[in-house]
């Protein structure tokens, strides 16, 4: 109760400077109060000594009076702040207002005098009321009450309660809010308790009260949870990258670890004496060219490291079999996760056709993002907001254009046989090279460039052909929209067959390193029988069994499965290196030199010709795709895949932040491919399909090489499940899976999973179809509430709100020459304020006046009729109306 | 802000928020149309600019914020000052023209012309980005 005494004595000081406006405010306090409820009348009532007092303090202060009143009025004050400082023990919140009150109180010295005094008011005020409810109370306890008095009082209880915990949806002011909730809560406090029934009221008001001391806390201040950040719009088309950085990197961790078992349990193995020494034995020939051919080729990376042993260490640790669950199962859960994905995103997406509705507005009053704070961020958004503008505008122009459409679709047919030609040459390139370098692969008088031939002309394709298709895409003169899809499209078209092609060719490879394995293999074979021969010939002694001796210790074949897999890694590396090197020198270098040639150059590079690099998103997420594509075909061949993709990722997402940061620009067209990131991961669905063919292929059909990897002597891949089955399993489990791998149960289970399908498909085209109706009634009901604005008086609560919210208008004019007599003879100085609203009202009620009679004959004298009900063109009818019906007049 | 740094210079004060739109919100905020905050209704700004005020009092805040001329209706002009703001100023009085007469076609409802809260707030509860954009942190 100290700082109130305080401010009554500043008040007195400042009382001649600030009387306008506390004299408003004290009028404005008044009819708040006013408004308030029913139970306020009757406090009132029983109120009367406190507030006439207070009136009279506040009288005399308005009148600048006398000083003893004042400090008569600050003593009754804190005199019920002490009385009262015992009730209200739980009461954080309040208190924490109040503090921030006093707060305001210190920092606002200068200027918001009116306001502290006028909240020093309010206070006691406040004071007076509590008194007397807790009077009313009391009186009231005495006698039991009515059942409509309980009721009734229940109900309102309930009513704060809903108040105390919506005040702050409210569209008020802090002050009147603040006034509000305190009374709300002090109501609550009071009545609460007292509505129990009979016997119990008691035992329910203590119950009340133990509640509360045991939270600790009073309604509403509990706190609510935050709610978490929907992703900024200017984020989202970055977010669309690092998405699928992190799900990936995610996906790949997942098959990563179980690599790292591999890798553990065949440690293990090697650990155990009878272990094949593999990694010699695996491949002998140890003098490569390649580093990936040298070394690495018979490191972990690679199919070839692992050993056939059925089972390894104390745990039986079946390494083939896992071996190939993984590298089925690792497709199986990226199908499961894209799938997932894409069926959240279609969830969140939602509504694409709906934003036809209001491009314009929504661009208008929501593209500015409130969070920016930064200078460069900042123009960078007015740039795309123009940007967006102009290309709302375009399409608007390009909706009412048309031209010489024969020229333009000779000009399309001319686009796309140029970039199919590219597409074939591209493909006819790779197929060449890849023939080439199988001729270089069995000789040795290489250069440095021969060696590389193939991946140097597969990533230098990816980098030339995307900047052409859309040197060529300038000549469709598509929507931008459009020509990015299409854009999107080709080049994917142009990385699938490069990547098909490279497949094809590796085929051959495999082909002949077939029939060259089986020439080996029976060579082998004849060196070991001859060893056998050999040896009990030397021996003498046909009973005793020669040491053992593997095959595979004698020649070694060719072990395709490493080969693909090195050509797999060999391909990822180049295109690290090439992607790494183009943000190098494509981006950073040209920045550099944009950034500091021009101060002596002859023209502005910044903005002329070269300029700063732009960062292509859609471009990049492609080539993410991609990567994980050739990532998915790779990993079965060479499990080591998945840690360099990993590291990959890992090391571009920072590298290429920072390329982004430091030497692009936005780019220039800001069009996404789509509203949801459905386009790309549809694109990454299909990709996985495409590389799970092959690898699935060669699993199936292919014979694994004799002598290197954990299917060795197998004659299928696949047979080491079989082989499982009848060893390990229980034998009623074998005949289990006999029954369930029967075409008798496989078939009608297909059958049934078609029907399924064709069940499910049915019923969201139903969806469908009731969603469509669904919107045309919407828009019906749209135009029908269009109508009836027209004719209903808008005073509805939000805008009465509204206008209690508008600055105080009276104020703007540079000095209102009475500041006190408004207030004071005119207790409502909504009049004032609200004079644009009443006029708007005016408006209603003359068009009210005019749609009373619908005759439509009697058109003719009516300002503005509806939209959809006059079809003509009327005096009224402004753009407003042209709504699909073409054009709006101009 | 964080809790770092506690004493701003003018500059950077100056540079803290690039917000075209920033003395509508000083005003609309302000009692007395002015810009000038006092406490409460500072509070007050940053308890509806934040992040878990609803939709419904932010859009009531934001047509406020529009309403340049603080009429109670988003009138051509008011969209002309908010387009300017936005653009710097950098489309041609034609496209301007064009923007603003598409914007009110779309959300006007009552042929009138211009925009009323209910209009307006009939189009902001569709927008997606609205929540989204319309706030601050502290």
């Amino acid at each position: 109760g100290k700082k109130p005494a305080s401010d009554d004595d500043d008040d007195e000081d400042d009382e001649e400077e600030d009387e306008a406006p506390r004299g408003r405010r004290g009028a404005n306090r008044k009819k708040l109060a006013k408004k308030r409820g029913g139970n306020d009348d009757e406090d009132e009532s029983e109120d009367e000594p406190p507030k006439r007092k207070r009136g009279g303090a506040a009288n005399k202060k308005k009148g600048g009076k006398a000083q003893d009143s004042d400090e008569e009025d600050s003593d009754v004050g804190k005199g019920k702040k002490g009385k009262k400082g015992g009730g209200k023990k739980g009461k954080k919140e309040e208190e924490e207002e109040e503090t921030k009150g006093k707060k305001g109180d210190g920092k606002g010295k200068g200027k918001g005098k009116g306001k502290d005094d006028d909240k020093d008011k309010k206070k006691k005020k406040k004071k007076g009321d509590s008194s007397s409810d807790s009077n009313s109370n009391s009186s009231e306890e005495e006698e039991s009450m009515s059942e409509g008095e309980m009721a009734r009082l229940m109900e309102e209880v309930e009513e704060k309660k809903k108040l105390i915990a919506n005040i702050r949806n409210k569209p008020w002011r802090m002050q009147r809010r603040l006034k509000l909730l305190k009374e709300a809560q002090e109501f609550v406090d009071k009545f609460e308790g007292a509505l129990g029934k009979g016997k119990g009221r008691k035992w329910y008001a203590y119950k009340v009260m133990m509640t509360k001391v045991l939270m600790g806390l009073p309604y509403g201040s509990i706190p609510r949870k935050t709610v978490p950040r929907a992703e900024q719009d200017t984020a989202q088309d970055y977010s669309v990258l690092m998405d699928f950085n992190v799900s990936l990197a995610q996906n790949e961790l997942f098959s990563f670890s179980f690599s790292f078992f591999f890798f553990a349990c065949y440690q293990a193995s090697n650990l155990r004496p009878p272990a094949q020494t593999l990694p010699q034995a695996c491949c002998t020939q140890p003098q490569g060219e390649h580093p990936l051919r040298g070394y690495c080729k018979y490191s972990v990376l690679f199919y070839g490291y692992y050993n056939d042993q059925r089972t390894v260490g104390v745990l039986k640790f079946r390494l083939p079999l896992s071996y190939l669950m993984v590298g089925i199962g690792t497709f199986g859960y990226s199908l499961m996760l894209v799938i997932r994905t894409m069926a959240k995103n279609a969830d969140v997406g939602g509504g694409d056709g709906e934003d036809s509705d209001f491009t314009f507005a929504w661009k208008m009053f929501t593209s500015w993002d409130y969070l920016i704070g930064n200078a460069e961020t900042a123009d960078n958004k007015y740039a795309s907001i123009t940007t967006s503008f102009k290309e709302s505008i375009v399409d608007e122009q390009e909706n009412q254009k048309d031209e010489n459409i024969h020229l333009r679709r000779f000009l399309r047919v001319l686009a796309n046989f140029l970039i199919t030609c590219s597409l074939g040459g591209s493909g006819y390139l790779i197929y060449f090279v890849v023939k080439r370098s199988q001729e270089f692969a069995t000789r040795d008088d290489l250069s440095w460039y021969e060696k590389n031939e193939m991946e140097i002309v597969m990533s230098l394709l990816g980098l030339v052909c995307p900047p052409l298709f859309e040197t060529i895409a300038e000549l469709e003169d598509y929507h931008p929209r459009i020509a990015l899809k299409w854009q999107l499209g080709r080049i994917f078209a142009l990385f699938l067959g490069n990547l098909y092609t490279f497949l094809f060719a590796l085929f051959d490879e495999v082909n002949t390193k077939l029939e060259e394995e089986q020439s080996i293999k029976n060579a082998s074979i004849w060196a070991m029988k001859e060893y056998y021969a050999n040896y009990s010939r030397l021996m003498n002694d046909s009973e005793a069994t020669p040491p053992p001796m593997d095959p595979a210790d004698v020649i070694r074949g060719p072990c395709w499965e490493t080969a693909v897999g090195i050509e797999f890694v060999k391909l990822t590396v180049s295109d690290i290196q090439v992607s790494y090197l183009t943000i190098l020198i494509g981006d950073f270098a040209r920045a550099v030199i944009v950034r500091f040639l021009n101060y002596c150059w002859c023209w502005d590079l910044e903005a002329g010709f070269p300029s700063y690099g732009e960062f292509d998103i859609s471009g990049n997420v492609l080539g993410l795709v991609f990567n994980q594509g050739m990532i998915w075909m790779g990993a079965f061949y060479a499990p080591g895949l998945v840690g360099i993709n990993v590291l990959r990722l890992l090391s571009s997402m920072y590298y290429q932040c920072w390329a982004v940061m430091a030497t692009n620009v936005p780019h220039e067209r800001v069009f996404k491919a789509s509203k949801s990131n459905n386009f790309y991961m549809g694109l990454l669905l299909l990709v996985l399909f495409l590389s799970l063919l092959p690898v699935v292929y060669t699993i199936m059909t292919l014979p694994p090489s004799f002598d290197c990897g954990p299917f060795s002597g197998k004659d299928k891949m696949f047979d080491i499940i079989m082989e499982t089955i009848d060893l390990d399993l229980p034998a009623f489990m074998g005949t289990l899976f006999s029954y369930a791998a029967n075409p008798g149960l496989i078939i009608p289970a297909v059958l049934l999973m078609v029907l399924a399908i064709y069940y499910l498909n049915s019923v969201s085209e139903a969806y469908q179809n009731s969603n469509m109706e669904l919107k045309k009634k919407m828009k019906m009901a749209r135009d029908e509430e269009k109508n009836r604005r027209n004719n209903a008086d808008t005073t509805n609560q939000v805008m009465k709100d509204l206008e209690d919210l508008l600055p105080n208008r009276s104020l703007i004019p540079p000095a209102p020459p009475e500041p006190e007599k408004p207030p004071e003879q005119e207790p409502k100085p909504k009049p004032t304020k609200t004079k644009p609203g009443t006029a708007g009202k005016g408006v209603n009620l003359q068009k009210d006046v005019a749609l009373a009679s619908s005759n439509p004959n009697a058109r003719g004298p009516v300002s503005r009729p509806p939209g959809p009900r006059g079809p003509g063109p009327g005096p009224g009818a402004g753009p407003g109306r042209g709504r699909g019906r073409g054009p709006p007049p101009r | 802000m964080g809790n770092k740094q506690t004493i701003f210079t003018d500059e950077q004060l100056d540079a803290y928020q690039e917000n075209p739109f920033r003395n509508r919100i000083v005003e609309s905020f302000s009692e007395d149309g002015m810009g000038n905050l006092s406490f409460n209704e500072f509070v007050d700004m940053f308890s509806v600019l934040s992040e878990m005020a609803p939709r419904e009092l932010k859009a009531i805040y934001a047509f406020k914020i529009y309403d340049f001329n603080v009429d109670n209706y988003l009138c051509k002009e008011d969209l002309e000052k908010t387009l300017n703001k936005l653009t710097k100023e950098e489309l041609t009085p034609e496209e301007v023209e064009l923007v603003c007469e598409k914007t009110i076609e779309e959300a006007d409802l009552d042929g009138d012309h211009k925009l009323s809260f209910a209009d307006f707030e009939n189009m902001i509860s569709r927008a997606p980005d609205f929540l989204s954009t319309f706030h601050i942190r502290i």
